[in-house]
């Protein structure tokens, strides 16, 4: 029997001919990564497993980006413990303030991970990354310490979904109404200890940063991971970027699923999550009109520069709604500059919105962004749980940065189809 | 043979409810601990007791890949979750401390708030003391049940290392 694409990056890092779904294998890891949240918990087992050495400094990436700069004396400190760390290893990818940006858009514009690799990472959106072509997934701090030490992570072989897309985008629909379209017909264990494989003719009509999205909620559809082909638009992404050697995986003709879906990306609308899972999708037709109070564009989910200039696209010579906040949170210092030579940052900044240093921040409820109590905000971000952007009475509407904006400038959650009718 | 106190919990707990992100500046166990279900039960911390046990539903763990979650629930003196399904960071994250979690669909059906409970980790037998009924876990396969046994996924390396340089 054949096997996923999944399944043959993870046959080539265990250095087995073949695997199978079921399977428990050990493979190598291409980068581990951690973040400032993350990484001081694996650096306690690590140390107090009594290691002294990592298994490649070039192949660890420390990114704090989660509380940064640091919003308060605790989080200081677990940016010293990390920092401390770095330094005592003499890791090559280091991320602090004035560098850093949200660790999934910043590795693959600092062409870290490509195509092939396998990649694990202590934050569960990891799984970013197949957007490139590459085994991707979130682990925890203890598989990360064990990943620094020995180079290797044990894994479950995954069986899979496959996801056909078909067609082509409308206007203002995006990556992100793909994926909480998926989420809402799978829901947010339809793909647990599976791989999400997309396949199909619509793959190619999708840019980068409507993959990297797509990957990028894979977990919340309990994935272990959400893989993409590798095409020519993969390809010159990586190039002048990634510098190691590019490995292409494909899926064997024969491979099994255990489940098709087909998503016809022509028929999509603008979809929002609404609280408090991110399988209660909804189209943004069925629910506009609910004020809302706050508005966040950003996050490792949508925060690259494409997102930026829909949302920009919007906003420019309107206003932000009397009564709502409208965060704007450039993913990378690459995406803030951008922001800047394109004007962008001018419109955000005119039309009314608070435009920010690359952070995590809001989307976690840590800091630039926490909401009280009967707050509702409509955010790019990727959560919605009970209190996941502040109180547990607030309320966290998850949507593209198209809906977002338009939202932000009807002072309700709204259509941007609307704001081009008016 | 664990003995404790059921606290039950629906579908998707997940970790930001386990332990919410305002706590994570803190890696402290017992920190975390005081904070633990805070979001969806604040009686929580008040009313267990050290051994009680945690039941969920499906898909018990979702959501962030914060091992502080596991670390939250241990150290507020719970002795194993019982849950239809986990989350796949939760489960690889509890496998990977050494914390005992068990997937078990009827028991998580069956077994309710409050019930008096009985685990054998060894056999993954489940019983309901307060009810009577019994319940069998699915046995975790022989490579997880080698990273428990060493206590641990860095004390199984270590040891795997160990082997190798001998």
């Amino acid at each position: 029997m054949g096997m996923t694409m999944t399944q043959k990056i993870l046959a080539a890092h265990a250095g087995l001919p073949s695997v199978k779904a079921g399977d428990l294998i050990e493979a190598k890891l291409d980068i581990v990564l951690g973040n400032d949240v993350t990484t001081p918990v694996a650096i306690n087992v690590f140390d107090e497993a009594g290691f002294d050495t990592v298994f490649d400094r070039d192949k660890i990436v420390i990114v704090l980006d989660h509380y940064t700069p640091c919003k308060d004396i605790k989080s200081a400190e677990l940016c010293a413990t990390a920092r401390e760390f770095a330094h005592r290893f003499g890791i090559t990818h280091f991320y602090d303030v004035g560098t850093v940006g949200i660790e999934h858009a910043l590795l693959p514009e600092q062409g870290l991970v490509g195509p092939g690799d396998c990649v694990v990472g202590a934050d569960s959106h990891t799984c970013t990354y197949g957007a490139l072509g590459a085994f991707s997934t979130g682990i925890g701090s203890t598989d990360m310490a064990a990943g620094m030490a020995s180079g290797e992570n044990w894994f479950k072989v995954p069986s899979a979904i496959k996801v056909n897309l078909v067609g082509t985008l409308p206007k203002y629909v995006g990556g992100k109404d793909v994926i909480l379209r998926l989420i809402g017909l799978i829901g947010v264990d339809g793909a647990l200890y599976k791989s999400i494989e997309f396949a199909g003719p619509g793959v190619a009509s999708l840019s980068m940063d409507d993959r990297f999205t797509i990957s990028n909620m894979a977990i919340e559809a309990g994935g272990k991971n959400g893989i993409f082909p590798v095409d020519e638009k993969t390809l010159e992404y990586v190039k002048g970027r990634f510098d190691r050697p590019i490995k292409v995986y494909e899926a064997d003709g024969d491979a099994e699923y255990e489940r098709e879906v087909t998503i016809d990306l022509s028929t999509l609308k603008p979809t929002v999550s609404m609280p408090h899972l991110p399988s209660n999708t909804k189209t943004v037709d069925e629910v506009k009109g609910l004020h809302i109070d706050q508005v966040v564009i950003g996050s490792c989910t949508n925060g690259r520069i494409s997102d930026l200039r829909m949302a920009a696209g919007i906003l420019k010579g309107r206003k932000v709604a009397p009564g709502v906040r409208c965060i704007v949170i450039p993913a990378t210092q690459e995406v803030y500059l951008q922001c800047l030579t394109e004007g962008l940052a001018e419109i955000f900044i005119k039309s009314g919105c608070a435009l920010s240093t690359p952070t995590c921040g809001p989307c976690l409820g840590g800091h630039m962004g926490v909401m009280s109590a009967g707050e509702r905000a409509v955010t790019t971000t990727n959560r919605n749980f009970v209190g996941r952007m502040g109180h547990t009475k607030s309320e966290v509407i998850l949507a593209s940065p198209a809906v977002a904006a338009a939202s932000a400038v009807a002072g309700c959650v709204a259509s941007p189809y609307e704001l081009e009718e008016a | 043979m664990i003995k404790g106190t059921v606290f039950k919990y629906g579908d998707n707990v997940d970790t930001d409810v386990i332990i919410p992100a305002r706590y994570l500046n803190s890696p402290s166990p017992e920190e975390l601990a005081r904070h633990c279900m805070e979001d969806i039960d604040p009686e929580f911390v008040h009313k267990m007791h050290p051994g009680d046990i945690m039941v969920g539903g499906a898909n018990f763990g979702c959501g962030s890949s914060r091992e502080h979650a596991p670390i939250a629930i241990r150290a507020s003196g719970v002795s194993c979750v019982i849950a239809a399904s986990f989350a796949r960071i939760f489960y690889r994250n509890a496998i990977n401390i050494g914390f005992p979690i068990l997937e078990c669909p009827e028991a998580a059906e069956k077994i309710k708030s409050g019930d008096t409970v009985t685990v054998d980790l060894s056999t993954g037998v489940i019983s309901d003391e307060t009810t009577g009924e019994t319940f069998k876990a699915a046995a975790f396969p022989e490579f997880i049940q080698g990273i428990i046994e060493s206590g641990g996924l860095l004390k199984y390396i270590k040891a795997k290392q160990t082997g190798a340089k001998d």
